[in-house]
């Protein structure tokens, strides 16, 4: 990728994150190439919230660089934040919710205005959310919630999209269509995406790149090139097996042997029904 | 200041702000400043019931912070708590407004027990308070840890096998006692400044929570008896000086653990 | 005949004086908590919104003393504390609510002073009655233009902050990378509360305020899909209360005689119901 001629989506380098005291990024480097589809993978704990919250300029950096195509993070960045907890009483359809990614930040009460709803109307065609549009978000089930946030990222048409474990949650026919529907608007639209997940498996079949997080340190390429035990038990410091079962990856520790830190070797296993 | 017709205040106002301590610590961990705020105004048209119906004040206070109990946990299962808290508190109000309305006009004695006065505790009284407030500490005591447990996390407690809701109620009822008791000394607006005032500042000054409610329960009593000379060396009226001295024990609080960190 | 009755007491009331200056105080008052009071309600502050609303009490019974506009005194206090608030400002909702109770008993010492040097300086017993739980009947022609303006203010600064703090609502982070100052946001916020309570305050009393705010809002809230719709249902609920509870405050000098009922009684009232019986249905568009 770095003999590409194209400016990347999202070039991150050298990047450290310190909050109160504590180091939660180390260094962390990879870039993004236009419209590629990103999972960015690890434990809890291991630094994805932050790393996303840094792009978005929410936190700032001790150290490194984040370069963006486009700019501005609210123009040129949509964003889903891990698991917004729909308040039941809050008054808005999920309409309304997509309709405040388009204006929410203006001052004012939004006028009706035809060119504003045939928007809000193409966009929540677009992540096939028509059918539930004129009710209330806190109703909604989580994967619908998702699509809504989706909607709400995506209507301005940013060049990136960040979405940070937007499958925690959800039951797996409903991981499926949220996948399926990112990789088809990145297709379409050409948008870059990048996704926090505890679980790579449900990304293997769309995902171009992999950025693996582990103890705040990061390493990045294609699927085949970082989940192997030779890279993961560099990146984690004590050994790792990477074993491939009817085409699903679980990364586990050695006899799960208890860390340094104290937790448990082996995440992420991920066990689950084969699709 | 220290006269017998005055002692019967000192021993009062010991007893309650010892209780406020004790329960305004878990107000402040527990994060119940609001249902701490509602609870004695809630209370306080009881004392217009009772006066139109001939009864005994303490009686018709308990009872209206019964129903402030009541109003508050009904109204939080269909709805937001701080909603429910809210509504409880004007409807009972607005009750006490009718009934003020109807009662022989009192300006004096409503603005004693909004704002509270030192004076007029006789021997009799002392029995009831004395009574209420060790139930109320022996509540708090008994669910010493629960409380502390849930506060922390509700999952958690709930994994012992500690009702969240249970305790919830359990607590309303032992902030109506405490406050009830301390409304007629610090009046119905300011018994509850008594209780997160001093609280406030021993969370700040200890990372230990039983040092800490030692601490509250010392600082409490010492703000009451403190407010209680200043009232009767200026006549102004001791809500002033509690509501000012538990602003200062915050500030004082923060300002400690400001300078730790 | 009880139909005559009725027309004859109508027609009294609409002459009245004092109930004129009412309706039109009380009608404002209404509007402006029930549309601020949704947003309120949303941000989880209504312990904020109630806080304000007692401590405006000291400055209305401060300008009993100082012999200036019940208005003005109400709002400066309600500003104050805002101020106060802010910059004391915690993120955490328990502590929060903390500092706004610390806040919160600190303005009501001073009211209790004030109210204090009220009764021993001048002849106004009934201060505390007044300032506590309301004075609808006793407003000075007068306020009627100030209250408008302040309530017209309010309302057109409601309208501005609308969809900002709809978004900060939805998540302050989203708010923060669209360009949102979701801290100036709030504190504008909090000054126009400080302008509903102000006026509420002075018709049905610092205390009792918090039922104009919360009541309808919550009520809004329940039915609406939308909050457009929340907003109208809680000014159409606010106003129906307050106006609602002038006329029976006024028709109930004939039930009780030389006892009228109180306004706030009637509001509070209407308000507590209507939100018992929302609770007993569903969502409407």
């Amino acid at each position: 990728m770095d003999g590409n001629a194209t400016l990347p989506a999202l070039a991150v380098e050298r990047l450290s994150v310190a909050l109160s005291g504590r180091t939660i990024l180390d260094h962390v480097g990879f870039s993004l190439a236009p419209g590629s589809f990103c999972g960015l993978i690890g434990a809890n704990g291991s630094g994805k919230t932050t790393l996303l919250r840094s792009i978005l300029g929410l936190v700032t950096p001790s150290g490194g660089t984040i370069r963006c195509a486009g700019g501005k993070p609210g123009q040129a960045i949509g964003y889903v934040p891990q698991k917004i907890q729909f308040d039941p009483f809050m008054p808005l359809r999920a309409r309304d919710v997509v309709g405040l990614g388009l204006d929410g930040h203006r001052f004012g009460i939004p006028l009706p205005n035809a060119a504003r709803r045939a928007r809000v109307a193409a966009m929540l065609a677009a992540v096939d959310a028509e059918r539930f549009a004129d009710q209330r978000v806190g109703d909604l089930s989580g994967g619908q919630q998702q699509r809504v946030m989706i909607a709400h990222a995506l209507i301005r048409a940013p060049k990136l999209l960040l979405l940070d474990e937007p499958l925690a949650n959800l039951d797996l026919r409903s991981i499926a269509e949220v996948v399926g529907l990112l990789h088809r608007l990145t297709e379409k639209q050409g948008i870059t995406v990048l996704l926090s997940a505890h679980d790579m498996n449900p990304l293997l079949p769309v995902m171009d790149q992999i950025v693996y997080l582990a103890h705040g340190r990061a390493v990045s390429g294609t699927v085949a090139d970082v989940v192997r035990g030779g890279v993961l038990s560099q990146l984690y410091g004590y050994h790792i097996d990477v074993i491939r079962v009817h085409g699903r990856v679980l990364v586990v520790a050695a006899g799960g042997v208890e860390a340094q830190d104290g937790s448990l070797l082996c995440d992420p296993v991920h066990v689950a029904p084969i699709p | 200041m220290f006269s017998s017709f005055m002692l019967n205040s000192w021993i009062v106002a010991t007893i309650v702000a010892a209780t406020a301590g004790l329960v305004g610590f878990f107000v402040v961990i527990r994060g119940a400043s609001f249902a701490a705020h509602a609870l004695p105004l809630s209370a306080f048209p009881g004392a217009a019931a009772a006066a139109l119906l001939g009864v005994n004040e303490i009686a018709g206070l308990v009872g209206f912070a019964a129903l402030g109990v009541l109003g508050i946990n009904g109204f939080s299962r269909r709805g937001r708590p701080e909603v429910a808290t809210a509504l409880t508190l004007v409807l009972l109000l607005g009750v006490g407004t009718l009934l003020l309305s109807q009662s022989r006009d009192d300006a004096q004695l409503v603005y004693g027990l909004l704002f509270g006065q030192v004076l007029g505790v006789s021997r009799a009284e002392i029995v009831p308070i004395a009574a209420l407030s060790a139930a109320a500490s022996l509540a708090t005591l008994m669910l010493l840890r629960p409380l502390l447990l849930s506060a922390v996390s509700p999952e958690l407690a709930q994994a012992r096998g500690v009702a969240p809701g249970r305790i919830d109620i359990a607590f309303l009822v032992i902030m109506a006692l405490a406050e009830t008791i301390a409304l007629p000394v610090v009046g119905a607006l300011l018994v509850f400044s008594l209780m997160v005032g001093p609280a406030s500042a021993a969370r700040n000054l200890t990372d230990r929570p039983w040092l800490g409610l030692a601490l509250s329960v010392g600082l409490s009593v010492v703000t009451a008896w403190l407010a209680i000379a200043l009232a009767y060396q200026t006549n102004w009226p001791i809500g002033f000086f509690v509501g000012g001295l538990g602003a200062l024990a915050y500030a004082v609080g923060r300002a400690v653990r400001g300078a730790k960190s | 005949m009880v139909l005559s009755d009725f027309l004859s007491v109508l027609a009294g009331f609409w002459q009245n004086g004092p109930v004129q200056v009412a309706l039109a105080v009380g009608g404002g008052a209404a509007l402006v908590s029930a549309v601020v009071g949704v947003f309120t309600v949303l941000r989880g502050q209504a312990f904020a919104g109630h806080a304000l609303a007692d401590v405006s009490s000291a400055g209305g019974s401060a300008s009993l003393l100082l012999g200036l506009r019940p208005l003005v005194g109400f709002f400066a206090m309600a500003a104050l504390a805002a101020g106060g608030m802010e910059a004391l400002g915690a993120r955490a909702v328990r502590e929060r609510d903390l500092v706004t109770g610390i806040v919160l008993g600190a303005g009501l010492g001073l009211t209790a002073l004030f109210l204090y040097f009220d009764m021993t300086s001048t002849a106004t017993t009934g201060a505390a009655v007044s300032v506590m739980f309301g004075s609808m009947f006793a407003l000075a022609p007068g306020t009627v233009t100030l209250a408008l303006g302040v309530a017209a203010l309010a309302l057109a600064a409601s309208a501005a902050l609308y969809r900002p703090l709809l978004l900060i609502a939805l998540d302050p982070d989203l708010a923060t990378i669209r360009g949102v100052r979701v801290r100036a946001v709030g504190f504008a916020h909090v000054v126009v509360l400080a302008m509903a309570v102000s006026l509420s305050a002075m018709t049905i009393g610092a205390i009792l305020s918090t039922a104009l705010l919360i009541g309808p809002a919550a009520c809004g809230l329940r039915l609406a899909r939308r909050t457009g719709t929340a907003i109208a249902i809680a000014a159409g609920l606010g106003l129906l209360a307050t106006w609602g509870g002038i006329f029976l405050a006024y028709d109930s000098f004939y039930w009780t005689p030389g006892h009228g009922w109180p306004v706030s009684f009637f509001v509070v009232a209407i308000i507590v119901g209507a939100y018992a019986l929302t609770g007993l249905r569903g969502r409407a568009g």
